[in-house]
Order: structure tokens, then C-alpha cells, then sequence
């Protein structure tokens, strides 16, 4: 598993020396901090909104975590993009095919060296979320809950966008193909509601239904295994695709 | 555990649906050898050192490396590789140094040694003056020799360096030349080309492939022996013709010089230099000559082209 480490190590440094990594956090940043204020503006301007049952973590945490889910669903794909697709372009992935490393350990170190990228995404807004504790009596087991859905989703983002990149050698592909595989499950949702046999299938696969209830401070077991299995399901994908390419 | 062998191929073959890209290699390396593969574009080459490398799976065949089984223990078989693609594998966003630290952490150097590890590889492809500077930024030359160094950086006892001089000016070409000549002494290397001086230069053994078949194999040494066939030599006076024991036949080819075809097995040269001091004949120069490696390589590799025009 020490190639694994090496890989994810080497890994993150290739993500944070990108000015892509910087742009796409500048961008996510700001958006968030608009829609912070937003929100924000909108409980001082009419403090009668909150009630017993909706408080400010409610109204900030939700409402922001609610928001950056789409936000992440834009933008992820670009920084999964190149995990691959790139480096078989550039023929600098058979630098980890010739070095003593199973594919799964290729795959496991891009991944866990995305989650760094994932984890700086998470402490921003968290910071964010976190700076109204001075100010006003926090939940803050739900804006943790909140969190980690953040994490789980971004992680489930990543390794569907890892598998996608795996597909091709053209990272702008693998970019708007991660982002339709992510957008159709998403969709799944919406099909759910359409009734029907296959409506509670859908309903379970839905990457959103799933967010939502730990954006709400449910914290599932079922959630969480739900959005493990995903992660484990693309990268098991992924493995399987470079182990064929290689035959 | 010591093996003399270092890579016993057998039997390798590499089907691309309908295709044969390679069938039937069946390649040594022994420890101290420098292989040179050798064959015209499109031949195998690349092919053959994939399979090797563990970078591409045979349809059929067995690829052992010092003594290990590619396919069963890919892990432990990998370890003792080196392996330079065509196209270098470097990361253009980092530097060299961060580079290097990676490579030779990833083929399991440990963390103690890594750091000697890496200057004796910047020592070695002369990269200490770039270190900290962006692979992106540097010169194709040096982006090869990166990849170069990444390869020798956990000093693995085979190396397999893929066409390493394409794309390179002539006086990178003979400085890389003689960084394979350096490694040899540590590391047994294969080689792959399409340019015949540079294998003439640095191999030890020659194997040409030709349609995914090895068409030819010997070592250098045999090559240049099989080349005392004929004498090419050159006087101030040339003669209109040479009658003496030994001599089958001579052409003149202006200038005086002049190419000699001894009988079968005769060695004339002695006997020449004394029959020109006794004419006047003024030799100028006397050296043997004859079935150079180019010429085997355009005769094994060539003839399936004039059997296509013949066809056509």
C-alpha cells in the first residue's frame, strides 16, 4: 500500500501546482460566500423566519450545503478530468504501469490524492459555516452532519469522474462525460417521482435523495453505506477498465 | 537471489484483433549485455517491450525477469525493471527533483536512501543543473533524460529504453549514447531503434524483428567478423588489374580506389601490401569490409517489399 500512499502524495502536489486546482477553489469560493451572504441578509432582514423548528443552522447550514451540491456537480468533473485521461495522453501513466504497483493501488492513489483537493474544498466552507458561532447558538451536530454529506458527495463525484476519465484520453471527454454520468444520476431523482414500478429503485439510487436527509442533520447508516457503495462501485469500474486496456 | 539470465522470454505473442503485431519472440538477456532491437517502423518493437515491461499482456507466451514470472508475481518481477517508453513518462508540472523523488519512492527505494538515490540518477543523466526547474519548461533533450533518470533511479538490473535518441539533436544523441555505454557496466539494457550506427555503437547483440518475427540474432562481435568478406583499399597508382593467389576479383571505383574479393576463405591482405610495395602501387589504405549490419537488415527487411512490387 506504500505505492498507494507515494501515488496519492505525488498526486495532490500535481493537483495544488495546477492553477486549474486554485481557480476551481477561487470559483467555488466565491459563489459560496455570495450565497453565505445571501442567506445571511436574508435572516437579518426577516428574523421572524426562524422559529422552534427552523434555526440558523438550519437556514445557513442546509441552505448552503443545498446549494454547494450543485455548485459541485459543475465543477467536480473538471478536476477529475485529468486524472487519467491526461496522463494516457501524455503517455506518463506507464510511469505507474511499469513501477511495482497494482492497478488498484494506481487507482486508490489518484483517488486519495483527489480527496485532498476535496478535504481543502471542505475546510473552506466549513470556516464558513463555523464563523457564525460567535454570534448565535450553533447545531453543530448538524452542520456536521451537513459536512460530512459534503464529503461523501464530493468523494461519490470524484470516483464517478475517476472512471469516466479512465475511458478516454481526452480530458475535455472525460470532463463533460463525468459531468453527464453525474447529472443522469442525480436525474434519478426525478424519475423516482414519476411513479411506477421502478420508482422506489430509482428513489435509492438517487445521489441527491441520499444527500438530502444528511443536509437536514439525519445522519443514516444507510446513507453513508449507500454512498461507500458508489464510491467502492467506480473505482472497482475503473480498476477493471485499465486492467483491460492492459490486455 | 542471482541469475545469470535476466529476462527469458518465450514464445511471445500479441494479437490486436485480426493482427499480429509480434509472434513468437522468444528473447534472453543475460546480465552485462546491452540488446539491441532492431527493426523498421511498425516492426514490433514497441510491442515486444511493452509485454516486457508488463505495460501490455500477451496473447500468448511467458516473460520471466531474473527468474521471476511476469504474469503470476507482477509486483516482485517489476521491481527489478527500468523501463523508458518513446514518449518519456514525466509530469511537466513538477520539477525534476519532486520528479525523481516520486519515481524512486513508487519502485520502493526507501525513504533513508532516496535522496542519494536520486543524485546518483541526476549524476548519472546530468540533470543536476535543472533540478528545480519545471519538466514542462525544459528542452525535449532533458525531458529524455528525465526520463531516463527515472528509470535508472532505483538502479533495477534491467533497463529497457524505447527508441531513447528520437527526436534529439546529434550531440544529445552521443551524450545519451554514452550514458547507455556508462550503464551497461551496471545494468543490463535493451534497446530499441531503427537507427543502425546507434546500435552498431553501444549493442553487444543484435536481434532484428521484422513483422512481429525475429529474423536475425547475433552478437556484434559476429556481426563484424562475418564483415572480413571483402577489402576495400586504395592506391596512388591502382593497377588495371590484380593477378595473385587468393584474389577473385577486383572494381575499380575511381580515385584510386579499389574494392578486392578474396577467394573463399583466403585472407590475401598480406600478400597484397608486399605485391604493392614490389609494383609501386602506393597503398594508401588497406581495411576489410563487407556484409555490414545495414546491409542484413535491408536484405531480411526488404524483401517482402520487392515481393509486393512484384505482385503489384
Amino acid at each position: 500500500m506504500s505505492a498507494a500512499l507515494s501515488i496519492a502524495r505525488h498526486e495532490a502536489r500535481r493537483i495544488f501546482v495546477s492553477p486549474l486546482a486554485w481557480t476551481v477553489l477561487a470559483i467555488i469560493q466565491f459563489i459560496m460566500g455570495l450565497s453565505y451572504f445571501l442567506l445571511l441578509g436574508e435572516i437579518i432582514s426577516n428574523p421572524g423566519a426562524l422559529n422552534q423548528y427552523a434555526g440558523v443552522s438550519d437556514y445557513i447550514g442546509g441552505g448552503l450545503f443545498g446549494f454547494s451540491a450543485v455548485l459541485l456537480l459543475l465543477v467536480i468533473p473538471l478536476m477529475t478530468m485529468r486524472l487519467f485521461a491526461e496522463d494516457k495522453k501524455s503517455g506518463s501513466l506507464t510511469l505507474l504501469t511499469t513501477a511495482p504497483a497494482s492497478i488498484t493501488e494506481i487507482v486508490l492513489g489518484k483517488f486519495l490524492g483527489l480527496s485532498a483537493f476535496f478535504l481543502a474544498v471542505l475546510v473552506l466552507m466549513a470556516l464558513m459555516a463555523f464563523s457564525l458561532i460567535g454570534g448565535t447558538d450553533l447545531d453543530i451536530g448538524r452542520m456536521v452532519a451537513g459536512l460530512i454529506g459534503q464529503l461523501l458527495l464530493m468523494l461519490s463525484f470524484g470516483a464517478a469522474g475517476l472512471f469516466v476519465s479512465t475511458l478516454t484520453r481526452e480530458p475535455v471527454i472525460a470532463a463533460v462525460g463525468g459531468f453527464g454520468l453525474l447529472l443522469v444520476i442525480w436525474l434519478m431523482e426525478a424519475m423516482a417521482y414519476g411513479g411506477g414500478l421502478f420508482s422506489e429503485v430509482f428513489r435509492h439510487l438517487s445521489l441527491i435523495g441520499h444527500f438530502e436527509k444528511l443536509r437536514r442533520g439525519v445522519f443514516d447508516t444507510a446513507d453513508v453505506a449507500y454512498y461507500v457503495l458508489f464510491i467502492t462501485l467506480f473505482l472497482w469500474l475503473a480498476v477493471q477498465r485499465l486492467d483491460i486496456e492492459r490486455s | 537471489m542471482e541469475h545469470d539470465i535476466l529476462i527469458e522470454a518465450r514464445g511471445l505473442t500479441r494479437r490486436y484483433g485480426p493482427n499480429t503485431a509480434v509472434q513468437g519472440v522468444d528473447l534472453t538477456l543475460r546480465r552485462g549485455e546491452i540488446l539491441g532491437l532492431l527493426g523498421p517502423n511498425g516492426a514490433g518493437k514497441s510491442t515486444t517491450m511493452k509485454m516486457l515491461t508488463g505495460n501490455l499482456a500477451p496473447s500468448a507466451g511467458t516473460v520471466k525477469i531474473n527468474g521471476i514470472d511476469l504474469a503470476a508475481e507482477p509486483k516482485a518481477a517489476k521491481q527489478h525493471l527500468g523501463y523508458l517508453p518513446e514518449l518519456p513518462p514525466v509530469h511537466p508540472e513538477v520539477t525534476v527533483d519532486e520528479y525523481l523523488h516520486f519515481a524512486a519512492a513508487l519502485h520502493g527505494v526507501a525513504k533513508s536512501s532516496r535522496k542519494a538515490a536520486v543524485d546518483q540518477a541526476k549524476t548519472s543523466c546530468g540533470l543536476h543543473e535543472v533540478s528545480h526547474r519545471l519538466i514542462g519548461n525544459l528542452s525535449k533533450g532533458f525531458q529524455q533524460r528525465v526520463g531516463l533518470a527515472q528509470a535508472i533511479v532505483h538502479t533495477p538490473p534491467v533497463i529497457i529504453l524505447d527508441e531513447p535518441t528520437v527526436g534529439l539533436d546529434p550531440i544529445q544523441i552521443r551524450e545519451i549514447r554514452s550514458l547507455i555505454a556508462t550503464l551497461a557496466q551496471n545494468h543490463s539494457v535493451i534497446l530499441s531503434s531503427h537507427i543502425l550506427p546507434e546500435i552498431q555503437a553501444v549493442c553487444s547483440r543484435v536481434m532484428i524483428v521484422h513483422r512481429g518475427q525475429v529474423v536475425f540474432q547475433d552478437s556484434m562481435a559476429a556481426v563484424n567478423a562475418e564483415n572480413a568478406s571483402r577489402l576495400a583499399a586504395i592506391f596512388r597508382n591502382p593497377p588495371k588489374t590484380i593477378q595473385m593467389p587468393g584474389v577473385a576479383q577486383m572494381q575499380t571505383l575511381g580515385e584510386g580506389r579499389v574494392v578486392i574479393t578474396p577467394e573463399q576463405g583466403a585472407d590475401p591482405r598480406e600478400a597484397l601490401i608486399a605485391e604493392s610495395v614490389k609494383q609501386g602501387w602506393g597503398l594508401l589504405e588497406l581495411k576489410t569490409e563487407g556484409r555490414t549490419l545495414e546491409e542484413i537488415f535491408v536484405s531480411l527487411t526488404s524483401g517482402d517489399t520487392t515481393a509486393l512490387q512484384e505482385a503489384a
